[in-house]
């Protein structure tokens, strides 16, 4: 419970933050921090325009997309704290919930019958099947780490015995950042920010939805990062009290926002053929880690 | 009691065919139905009786060739026998409506109404029968029956070419099972599949892996394991859709009846098997979902996806037969209950998939994804089928293939944490291999969906089909079962434990206790659905009453300016999947023909894309060309003198009777010139 009310109101301020951090590290002005979510308000007020092409299909999408995240955030313990549902292999549910969001997503954007919205949808799958595995590996990494297997018993059971350890769980924050980057869109898979469709992938998913439908798919996408910046608070929460971990908790969202919006600052995009190459890097990636947590545990032979 | 239920179950389509000459189509189709019915009635109590009973068993006293016939009916056969029953009952309900335009070939018709059942009545009799020849024979009917099924347009080149594919292989398949039962029978002296288990037990381990290695050949080739798949990519697309899904629903999975049989029985190495069984299975997983993504027709594409699914039940086995090797309560549990779970599961949505396929194919005329769309303003019934059917075919909840799948990760998973190192190092590049499939099947689904039913026409098609109750009720009644596995997947698990529990070695309250922490697991899977699907209601009513006040306005989609007629421009089935054919590219044979724009006024250029099965070229038809090769300096030989054939005729007979006289003579030559 606790969780989830955080990661509700860390959704609120997160993009804020990102787009502050750029604005300030562009030298520009730019919008305040609340701006984003205030963009989202004003469009669940406004009608909608529907392409005569779509189907009913288009208009149930985004609602799909927000509950499947909802119900993932579900799942997100905090510290020794359970998430509202917590069952092993609880991270699998997890991450084929987050893939019926974005089946959707995309079958909705094929409905449009436009090419530039089949060009996103066929990105955004090849995209993000590239990276489940990475996740899957190191969630592995952490169940052989534990020896436990749900997100709650995981995360209590975290905790760091050596040096080597530190590293690692240095190394998992890395690739939950990247792969976190994969799945919300941004760069260096995807710049939210670019002006031309053909560069896009998220962005050009979602040309034809307006209105509220619009507003619920960007909030989902807010949602979305403050469930992996959950995820990697959870790294370092532990077992402390509420009074450290909620402000702990804040600060690691807030350092999450602040490292996205200075990599997207002094970062451009791949090319588009070069992020299959990037994406299984982070795999071959998970599987180090994979191998670290065997040495620590001295499962080698 | 079951006895004679069994009996009447193997008469009455007999009783039904004499009647047949009598009768009408319409009242022979009708007349087939309620025998089929019945049939599926009777075997369903059966099966209940069995699961409740714990098992049944009688014999018959056979020949003197076959031995003693045993009948044993335990979990696992009651299992299969229900999945069986129910694809085949809803394939008719649904062949029925789909044969309608073939109402002229009537003998055609006929026969294929009598292939069916005989199909149907030969299967579940594999699925009882414990003697190797009578299984042999079962087979054979099966096999020549579904040949029947498949070739039911025999007059299209196209389907006969793949109605005899699909015989030869099925042959190949019974000489592996001949091979295996033959050894068993001369090594026992009996038919009795309890031989097998007295044998392997008394003989070393490499023996029982041996034979299982035959026995495995035989059913993988029925499985449609890689490399023995050759055939389904072929039968799926020349079959009617409704023989398709009982095909990819049940046929196949007689297959998997059999391995897990095996596996009962034999008393092995069980964890090199296992290992084995597990290579072979994610090979046959993600290479079947490889190719599917690249296939331009429906249902070959379909096809292909059975084999991948083929190759999650295999992982599911392979798990199970591992953790019988480690003694592993939780391993077998998830396993085997995953692979069961699976079989039902993919034989629902297959048989849901290849049917509303059947449904596009009736209303177009076409299986060629790139030339189809926008077919969920035509048939929306058929699309959002369609849509659930993908759905639980990738896995995702709150559908069927989730829980099955769920089960094979938490044994993945739960395998993690052991101490064996090579085993852990196998199960990581298992789940590599499981994620990666679902993730596939996700871009495969997408992708068929997406093109097949959304957007504009790619084509002009004369729509020539309606949706009416009739039609639909069997394929609602499936997305019903789909619907409620995802959610309520604790109402099978009575049925399950009694399954798995066979493969238990000794029932302990370890395994019990094992057993009720995974399906308590499931309810909550179970329950979280039920959530997720509420949250969607939820989240919609909300949506529906802000957004019903507001304006809504109809337009063109959006096109960058461009404002002419957009459907040539909408992203194409090839288009959508070209940065993972270029990815794929090393991995597979994908032919490409291109036609180059050429000149000032280029008039028209094409791109034509073939994925081929690299497999199939290497595996197949390299040593039939080979054979054919050398067989052909032997051509001479067939020289069309009738002479010459006599000769022949004199030369064999001739060697036939004096080949022994000529190796007893060798034999007491070496024998002379020993005593020298």
């Amino acid at each position: 419970m606790v969780s989830l009310i955080l990661i509700l109101i860390a959704s609120f301020l997160i993009m804020g933050i990102i787009s502050r951090t750029k604005s300030i590290a562009s030298g520009r002005k730019g919008p305040g921090i609340f701006q984003p979510m205030k963009d989202i308000f004003r469009l669940w007020r406004k009608g909608s325009i529907y392409s005569k092409t779509t189907s009913f299909l288009f208009q149930l999408a985004p609602t799909i997309y927000l509950s499947s995240v909802l119900m993932a955030i579900l799942m997100i313990p905090f510290g020794e704290k359970p998430g509202i549902v917590s069952f092993s292999g609880d991270f699998v549910m997890f991450a084929y919930l987050l893939a019926i969001g974005k089946f959707m997503m995309i079958v909705s954007s094929l409905d449009t019958g436009s090419s530039f919205e089949g060009m996103g949808a066929s990105r955004e799958a090849l995209f993000s099947m590239l990276v489940e595995p990475a996740f899957f590996i190191l969630m592995g990494s952490l169940a052989l780490f534990t020896g436990n297997t749900s997100f709650h018993s995981i995360f209590s059971a975290l905790h760091y015995g050596s040096y080597v350890s530190y590293l690692l769980s240095a190394l998992v924050t890395f690739l939950f950042v990247l792969i976190a980057m994969i799945e919300n869109s941004r760069m260096p898979v995807d710049d939210p920010k670019t002006h031309l469709e053909l560069t896009m992938v998220h962005e050009v998913m979602i040309l034809d939805n307006s209105g509220f439908d619009l507003g619920l798919i960007m909030y989902t996408t807010n949602l979305k990062f403050a469930l992996y910046g959950a995820l990697i608070a959870n790294f370092f929460i532990g077992s402390l009290p509420l009074f450290l971990s909620i402000p702990l908790f804040f600060l690691i969202q807030t350092g999450f926002a602040v490292s996205v919006g200075v990599l997207e600052s002094f970062n451009a995009r791949f090319r588009m053929s070069h992020n299959p190459e990037f994406i299984f890097m982070l795999t071959s990636l998970s599987i180090l880690v994979f191998f670290g947590v065997l040495l620590i545990l001295g499962k080698f032979f | 009691m079951e006895k004679f239920l069994i009996e009447i179950f193997n008469l009455i389509p007999f009783v039904a065919f004499l009647c047949f000459p009598l009768l009408k189509l319409k009242s022979k189709g009708v007349l087939a139905f309620g025998i089929l019915s019945i049939q599926v009635i009777l075997s369903a109590i059966v099966a209940f009786n069995a699961f409740s009973g714990g098992g049944i068993q009688y014999t018959y006293p056979g020949s003197w060739i076959t031995g003693i016939i045993p009948v044993r009916i335990d979990a696992l056969s009651a299992w299969f026998i229900l999945v069986i029953g129910f694809t085949f009952v809803t394939g008719a309900w649904y062949g029925i409506q789909y044969m309608k335009k073939y109402i002229d070939q009537k003998d055609n018709l006929s026969f294929h109404i009598i292939a069916y059942l005989l199909a149907y009545t030969a299967m579940v009799d594999i699925c009882i029968v414990q003697n190797g020849l009578v299984f042999l024979i079962f087979w054979e009917i099966m096999a020549l029956s579904s040949f029947m099924l498949i070739i039911f347009e025999h007059y299209k080149a196209e389907t006969l070419k793949a109605g005899i594919n699909f015989l030869i292989q099925s042959h190949v398949s019974i000489l592996f099972l001949t091979v295996a039962f033959l050894l068993t029978k001369i090594n026992t002296g009996t038919f009795d599949f309890a031989a097998i288990a007295d044998y392997t037990y008394r003989q070393p381990a490499i023996i029982g892996i041996g034979l299982f290695v035959f026995f495995f050949f035989g059913f993988a080739i029925k499985a449609g394991f890689v490399p023995f798949h050759t055939w389904l990519p072929l039968a799926h697309p020349a079959a009617p859709a409704h023989i398709s899904g009982v095909m990819s629903g049940v046929i196949i999975k007689i297959g998997i009846y059999g391995i897990l049989r095996v596996l009962l029985l034999i008393k092995s190495d069980m964890i090199s098997i296992g290992y084995f069984i597990l290579t072979v299975s994610v090979i046959t997983g993600v290479y079947g979902v490889m190719l599917a993504i690249l296939q331009h027709n429906l249902k070959r594409l379909l096809a292909y996806h059975s084999i991948e699914n083929i190759g999650i039940i295999g992982i599911g086995i392979g798990l199970g037969t591992i953790g019988i090797g480690y003694n592993n309560t939780f391993l077998i549990v998830t396993g085997f209950a995953g692979a069961l779970l699976h079989t039902l599961n993919h034989s629902l949505f297959k048989s849901l998939l290849f049917f509303t396929a059947g449904n596009v194919y009736q209303a177009t005329h076409s299986m060629m994804i790139d030339r189809l769309g926008g077919l969920i303003k035509k048939i929306p019934h058929t699309a959002y089928l369609f849509l659930i059917g993908s759905l639980a075919i990738c896995g995702l909840p709150p559908f069927n293939g989730f829980v099955s799948e769920f089960f094979i990760y938490s044994g993945l998973i739960d395998s993690l944490l052991s101490h064996h190192f090579l085993f852990i190092m196998f199960i990581l590049f298992i789940i590599l291999g499981l994620v990666i499939i679902g993730g596939l099947a996700l871009i495969c689904f997408t992708k068929a969906f997406g093109i097949v039913f959304l957007g504009t026409p790619r084509e002009k098609h004369e729509m020539s089909f309606d949706e009416n109750r009739m039609n639909m009720a069997p394929l609602y009644l499936i997305a019903f079962l789909i619907l409620i596995i995802g959610v309520f997947p604790i109402l099978l698990s009575p049925l399950l434990s009694k399954a798995v529990d066979l493969y238990l070695p000794n029932y302990s309250l370890m395994a019990a206790m094992q057993l009720s922490s995974i399906l308590h697991n499931l309810t909550t899977v179970g329950w979280y659905s039920l959530g997720f699907i509420a949250l969607i209601a939820v989240v919609y009513s909300i949506r529906h009453l802000v957004t019903s006040k507001r304006q809504i306005t109809i337009g063109d989609t959006w096109g960058c300016g461009y404002t002419g007629y957009p459907t040539k421009m909408q992203y194409t089935a090839s288009s959508f999947i070209r940065t993972y054919r270029k990815l794929a590219d090393p991995v597979l044979l994908v032919k490409k023909k291109k036609k180059e724009a050429i000149g000032l006024y280029p008039l028209w250029i094409t791109q034509e894309t073939h994925a081929q099965d690299k497999l199939e070229k290497w595996l197949i038809d390299k040593p039939i060309y080979l054979l054919r090769k050398t067989l052909k300096r032997f051509t001479f030989l067939q020289n069309g003198n009738i002479q010459a054939y006599i000769l022949y005729g004199f030369i064999f007979i001739g060697l036939t009777v004096l080949l022994p006289v000529i190796i007893d003579k060798i034999i007491a030559l070496v024998n002379f010139l020993n005593q020298l």
